[in-house]
């Protein structure tokens, strides 16, 4: 998406920058994702690969982005005598927090690897493999 | 952990009146990817040499009996090398998630910039913007360094984002060698005239392809005297770039709207200093050589013309160094860099009236006053990242 060739060729011209400012136009978030002009390379012998890094790298990002709230809190929560991060280092969770704890991280691995684990399941099961067309046309005599 | 380099926090770079808000995770995005880039060029980075030298060149050697000929050579046979690959996505990667970020930042808040740039500007008289300007076709085919929109790009009138999302980021990219201004480059070749010089007083000095004056600034801040025209072709830039101006107390700097390539304001031998600061690789093959022409004619007899580039090409820079000088070019989108990098500035100057007996060559480093101690330091090579530029220029014959 992009309103840029269009917007790109209006020029304000003139030192009279006297017309109103009007940004409403602007989808800040699509344009933020505009392509530049030229055509991408790919590095990696497939593209498929390069969009998955591409994804990866971005939610790195993210995660880094949540550290460093997080750890700003942190540094809040001192500064204002709350707790020591000395306290969140020594910090034991009773064995029923460490269990939600425990539990918390099954889950969100599982939902990383889901994709993997289903490729397997599809090994596994190849009854449960069919391919949709396939079932289509067997649903339509059933 | 001691001995490697920690880019400074981004929250270091000096914020102006007109600069954008930034909140605590646009901050925190912009550590991240200054980190990222410098963990790529430090610790990534090197491998393609590695490999290079380890794999790419024997196996070529092996069918072709002979090594590279070229830095051509070089790229078709790195690309199929997966350390080289894989460096070559992430750093692709990184550039592309700047320009998403800091876009996202200022779009956000593009009515809200554009409102303080124009009231920074009432009143002043530092801001020419042409009418109906033609923006040359060049800057048109191609978003420089992955910039979406360019320099020229306005979203509504009165438009400053890519100025902003330039001004704001640009010490992402380079791990914030430039300082806290951005304004390394304009510093060193300032203090390197006045040094070089003492003698030198211009009164009227023209910086082309001025972009948001990051560099021009420090030059009219050490020669309070003269009178300093910034010319560029973007008027986000211009116009972002005067009220910048006017926020950090310059006053004898007037940013105008001119073709490098026609600049038909300026009359016969009207400066006696003509300045590009990382200008010249982001032309065309044609508009460089009217540039120069047009440089020969606005500069007086006796001036100086100096640019500052990345070094050029040379017989005894290595076909993997070009080739890896030449990245950019290609693959963060500075098509003219690798073509521009093949012409001899001694010839370059000899049009702009620079008898070849007077044309000189230096190095020089970006001044920055974030860490003194870092910049002076050992510097990785990152091709074309690092704050090391090549001056090139010399004063004009009678
Ligand atoms: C990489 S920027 C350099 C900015 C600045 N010199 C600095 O060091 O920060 C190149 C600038 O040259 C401008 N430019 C390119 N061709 C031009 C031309 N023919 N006339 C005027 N400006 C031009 C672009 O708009 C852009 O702002």
């Amino acid at each position: 998406m992009s309103n840029q060739t269009e917007l790109s060729s209006s020029h304000a011209g003139g030192q009279a920058d006297h017309e109103g400012i009007d940004a409403s136009g602007v989808n800040d978030i699509l344009m933020a994702g505009d392509k530049s002009k030229g055509g991408r390379p790919y590095f990696f012998n497939s593209a498929e690969t390069e969009r998955v890094m591409n994804i990866a790298m971005a939610i790195a990002a993210e995660v880094a982005v949540v550290r460093e709230r997080i750890d700003t809190i942190e540094r809040l929560l001192q500064t204002s005598g709350v707790l020591r991060q000395s306290d969140i280092e020594a910090f034991v969770p009773t064995d029923e927090a460490a269990e939600e704890r425990q539990l918390w991280h099954a889950r969100y691995a599982a939902r990383i690897l889901r994709i993997v684990q289903q490729e397997l399941d599809a090994v596994a099961h190849p009854e449960n493999n069919i391919p949709m067309q396939q079932i289509a046309d067997e649903i339509n005599d059933m | 952990m001691m001995s490697y380099q920690l880019p400074p926090v981004w929250t270091k770079l000096q914020r102006h009146e007109v600069f954008p808000e930034f909140s605590h995770d646009e901050r925190a995005r912009y550590n991240f990817l200054a980190n990222l880039n410098r963990f790529v060029s430090t610790a990534i980075a090197p491998g393609n040499k590695i490999a290079f030298d380890k794999r790419v060149e024997p196996a070529f050697r092996a069918v072709h009996g002979r090594s590279f000929a070229d830095r051509h050579e070089v790229a078709a046979a790195m690309s199929n090398e997966p350390i080289y690959q894989c460096w070559g996505a992430l750093r692709r990667s990184t550039m592309e998630m700047r320009q998403q970020n800091g876009r996202a930042v200022v779009l956000r808040q593009a009515q809200q910039l554009a409102e303080k740039v124009k009231a920074r500007l009432a009143g002043a008289a530092n801001l020419v913007l042409a009418k109906d300007f033609v923006v040359p076709p060049y800057l048109r085919h191609v978003d420089n360094h992955l910039m979406p929109g360019s320099y020229h790009t306005e979203y509504f009138a009165g438009d400053v984002a890519n100025a902003a999302n330039y001004d704001s980021g640009l010490f992402v990219t380079s791990g914030g060698m430039l300082g806290s201004l951005t304004d390394g480059g304009g510093k060193a070749i300032a203090a390197w005239v006045k040094a070089s010089y003492p003698d030198f007083k211009p009164r009227r000095i023209l910086d082309i392809g001025c972009g948001l004056g990051h560099n021009t600034l420090p030059i009219a801040q050490l020669y309070p005297d003269a009178e300093v025209i910034a010319i560029d072709a973007g008027a986000p830039m211009l116009r972002y770039g005067a009220a910048r101006a006017q926020a950090l107390g310059i006053g004898n700097v007037t940013f105008m709207q001119t073709d490098a390539a026609d600049m038909q304001a300026f009359a016969n031998g009207h400066f006696d200093w003509v300045q590009t600061t990382m200008f010249l690789h982001e032309t065309g093959g044609r508009a460089i050589h009217k540039i120069f022409k047009e440089i020969n004619r606005v500069l007086a007899v006796g001036g100086l013309n100096l640019h500052i580039e990345q070094p050029q090409y040379t017989p005894d820079m290595s076909f993997y160094e070009q080739f890896m000088r030449d990245w950019d070019a290609y693959y963060n989108a500075e098509p003219y860099w690798g073509h521009m990098h093949d012409l001899q500035p001694v010839d370059l100057m000899q049009e702009a009236g620079v008898d070849p007996a007077d044309f000189m060559q230096v190095g020089v480093k970006a001044v920055n006053d974030l860490d003194q101690k870092k910049a002076d330091g050992q510097v990785t090579e990152d091709y074309g990242r690092s704050p090391i530029w090549n001056v090139f220029g010399g004063w004009k014959k009678g």
